[in-house]
C-alpha cells in the first residue's frame, strides 16, 4: 500500500510538473502557477488533495474513481497534512479538489463565522468563499452540493444512561439532577459549542475531562464505564454504532454543522464534473461514512480499496 | 525572544498563580505524583538492585530486562495501560514506575560493585555476615551512587508525568496539553519552564543529599581522585607529563 501511494505521489507530482510545463508554454502571462480564469483547460486533469485522515483519504479517492468513471482524468494526493497546507496547496493550484467540512471550513476562511445550521453554514460558506480573503483569492474556489453526511462534534451518551433518565437532546439534559462530566479534548473548557456553549444554550453545568485523543479510544472507555456521562465522538466513528452509543440532538444548534463537501477549483467546475461530484454527495451519508470508516479501522483496508469498492458499490 | 517574554507575563499573572487549576496547586499535584512514583519505583528496584550487587547473581537477566523496559514509550504504555485499568491515576503510576525502574537498579547494582573487592573480603575476614557485610559495608559505600540512581529516575520521573495530562489528570502537563489545541505558545512555554524548574530544583536536592551520604571515608577518596591516582594511563607515560596540569 504505500509502495502504491508513493507512486500516486510520483505521478501526481510528474503531472502537476507537466502542468507546470504546459501552462508555461501555452504563453499565460506571468506566473503559471496563479490560476485565473484565462487558464482554463491547460490541463485536463483534476488533481485531488486530502486532509492527513483515513476518512478524507477515502472520500479522496471516491471523487477520484467516480470522476475517472466519466471520463474525467484524476490525480490523487492524499494526506497532505491539515487545513492551512491543503488550502494552501489549492491556491497554488497543486490540487484542485478536496473534500472538506462545512462548518471547519467556513471557520477557517471566516473566524467570526456563527452560522451552525447545515444550511446557514453552507450559504456562508459560499458567500465566504465568493468574497475571498487571505487564505484563498476571491472566487478560486467554490462548493459543490453538500453531502447529507456529517462528520461533526457531537454529545453522545451511553444507551443506558440515555433510558435511564429519558434523555434523546441536549434539552433533555437540564432535568438530570446527577453531576455531569465530559470526556472530550482540552479545547472543549472554551470552545462555543463546548462546556461554555452547553451552559448558555441549553442551561446545563458540566465539567470536562481532557482526553487528548480526540474521542479516540479512552474518551470511548470512559464513557462507556461512566467516568464521564457524555463525550465528544465525532458522528462518522464506527465506535458509535459498535456499542449503541446515542448522540444527542442538538435543538439549538449549538454545534455548527460538518456535512462533507467538495471544494473545487472553479476553473475545474465543469458541468460534468460538478453532475458528477454532486451525484456522490447525494449518496454520502452518516452512516456510509461509518460504515467505510470500520473497514479502514477495524479491517485495515487501503483508502484507495474502500473508495473502489464504495463507488462500484453505488453504480458509478 | 518575544515568546519568551510572553511566557514570562504568563507566569507574572496573579490569575495563574491561585485556584485548583493554578501554579501552585499543578506544582503539588506534580510532586505528589512523583513522589508517589518514586516510593513505589524505590521498594521494587532498590530490593532487586542491591541482590544483584550484592551476590552478582541475575545480572543477565535483569539488566537486559530493565534495557528493554527503558525503550518502552511512555505515553504508548499510558495509553493501552489506560484502557486497560481506566483514566486514573494508576495507568501512569505504573507506566512512570516501569521508567523509573531501570535507573534505580543500576545505580543499586553498580554502587555495590564498586565497592573493592578488598574491603568486603576484609570485611568477612574479620567476622561480618552476608547481611552485614551488604548492610555495614557495602550499602553505606555505595550509597552516593544508590542516591545517585534514585537522583537519575527522580529527574526522568518529572519531566515525564506531564504525559499523564493526555488524560483527566493534574500535574504540570496539564498547561502543556491544554495550551496545544489553542495554539496557546506562552502558556506552552510558560509550562515548560515550570517543568524545568522544578526538575533543576529537585536535582539540585539529590545532589545535595547525595552530598550529604558520602562517607566520609569514601569522599577523602573520590572516584575523581581514584581514577587520576590508579587507572590514568598519563601519569604512567611520561610524555604526557609535561602539559598535564600538577
Amino acid at each position: 500500500m504505500a509502495r502504491t501511494r508513493k507512486g500516486l505521489i510520483a505521478a501526481a507530482g510528474a503531472l502537476s510538473l507537466a502542468a507546470l510545463v504546459l501552462t508555461g508554454c501555452s504563453g499565460n502571462n506571468g506566473n503559471p502557477l496563479s490560476n485565473d480564469s484565462g487558464s482554463k483547460g491547460s490541463s485536463d486533469t483534476i488533481t485531488i488533495g486530502s486532509a492527513a485522515f483515513p476518512e478524507s483519504a477515502i472520500l479522496a479517492y471516491i471523487y477520484a474513481d467516480a470522476l475517472e468513471d466519466a471520463g474525467v482524468k484524476t490525480t490523487v494526493k492524499a494526506n497532505i497534512g491539515q487545513r492551512d497546507r491543503y488550502i494552501a496547496a489549492l491556491k497554488d493550484n497543486e490540487i484542485q479538489l478536496v473534500p472538506e467540512y462545512t462548518g471547519n471550513l467556513l471557520q477557517f476562511l471566516d473566524p467570526k463565522a456563527t452560522a451552525s445550521s447545515s444550511d446557514d453554514v453552507y450559504s456562508a460558506l459560499q458567500s465566504a468563499l465568493k468574497t475571498g480573503g487571505d487564505k484563498l483569492d476571491a472566487g478560486k474556489a467554490e462548493v459543490l452540493d453538500q453531502s447529507p453526511g456529517q462528520d461533526a462534534d457531537s454529545y453522545t451518551v451511553t444507551k443506558k444512561f440515555s433510558e435511564q433518565y429519558g434523555v434523546t437532546s441536549l434539552a433533555d439534559l437540564s432535568k438530570v439532577k446527577v453531576p455531569l462530566s465530559v470526556g472530550a479534548n482540552p479545547e472543549f473548557a472554551t470552545r462555543p459549542y463546548g462546556i461554555p456553549g452547553l451552559k448558555s444554550a441549553y442551561g446545563v453545568t458540566a465539567t470536562l475531562k481532557p482526553f487528548s485523543d480526540s474521542g479516540g479510544p479512552n474518551t470511548l472507555k470512559a464513557l462507556l464505564d461512566n467516568t464521564v456521562q457524555l463525550a465528544d465522538i465525532y458522528t462518522s466513528d464506527p465506535s458509535i454504532k459498535a456499542n449503541d452509543l446515542v448522540t444527542l440532538k442538538d435543538p439549538k444548534n449549538l454545534i455548527a454543522a460538518q456535512n462533507i463537501v467538495p471544494l473545487i477549483a472553479s476553473d475545474k467546475a465543469s458541468a460534468k464534473v460538478k453532475d458528477t461530484l454532486n451525484k456522490v454527495s447525494a449518496k454520502i451519508t452518516t452512516a456510509e461514512l461509518s460504515d467505510m470508516l470500520t473497514k479502514s479501522y477495524t479491517d485495515k483496508q487501503s483508502s484507495d480499496a474502500i473508495a473502489k469498492a464504495w463507488v462500484k458499490a453505488n453504480g458509478f | 525572544m518575544n515568546s519568551y517574554s510572553q511566557a514570562f507575563a504568563w507566569l507574572a499573572e496573579a490569575a495563574h498563580w491561585s485556584g485548583p487549576a493554578g501554579i501552585p496547586q499543578r506544582v503539588l499535584e506534580h510532586l505528589g505524583y512523583t513522589g508517589l512514583t518514586l516510593v513505589i519505583a524505590i521498594a521494587v528496584a532498590l530490593p532487586v538492585g542491591l541482590f544483584i550487587g550484592h551476590t552478582g547473581r541475575g545480572r543477565e537477566i535483569i539488566v537486559p530486562f530493565t534495557g528493554a523496559l527503558r525503550a518502552l514509550p511512555t505515553l504508548g504504555l499510558l495509553i493501552v495501560l489506560a484502557l486497560a485499568v481506566g483514566s486514573g491515576i494508576l495507568a501512569p503510576l505504573i507506566a512512570l514506575v516501569i521508567l523509573a525502574l531501570p535507573p534505580i537498579i543500576a545505580g543499586a547494582y553498580s554502587g555495590l560493585e564498586s565497592v573493592s573487592r578488598e574491603v568486603v573480603d576484609a570485611a568477612r575476614s574479620v567476622g561480618f555476615t552476608g547481611s552485614g557485610v551488604l548492610w555495614k559495608v557495602e550499602v553505606p559505600l555505595a550509597l552516593p551512587l544508590i542516591v545517585g540512581g534514585i537522583r537519575s529516575a527522580a529527574l526522568q520521573v518529572i519531566a515525564t508525568w506531564t504525559v499523564a495530562a493526555y488524560l483527566p489528570l493534574g500535574g504540570l502537563g496539564r498547561f502543556l496539553y491544554d495550551a496545544l489545541p489553542n495554539q496557546d505558545y506562552a502558556q506552552l512555554l510558560a509550562g515548560s519552564i515550570l517543568v524545568i524548574v522544578l526538575a533543576l530544583l529537585v536535582d539540585g536536592l539529590f545532589a545535595l543529599i547525595q552530598r550529604l551520604v558520602t562517607p566520609r571515608g569514601v569522599s577523602a577518596g573520590r572516584t575523581a581522585d581514584i581514577r587520576t591516582k590508579t587507572q590514568s594511563p598519563t601519569r604512567k607515560d611520561p610524555s604526557w607529563l609535561a602539559p598535564e596540569k600538577a
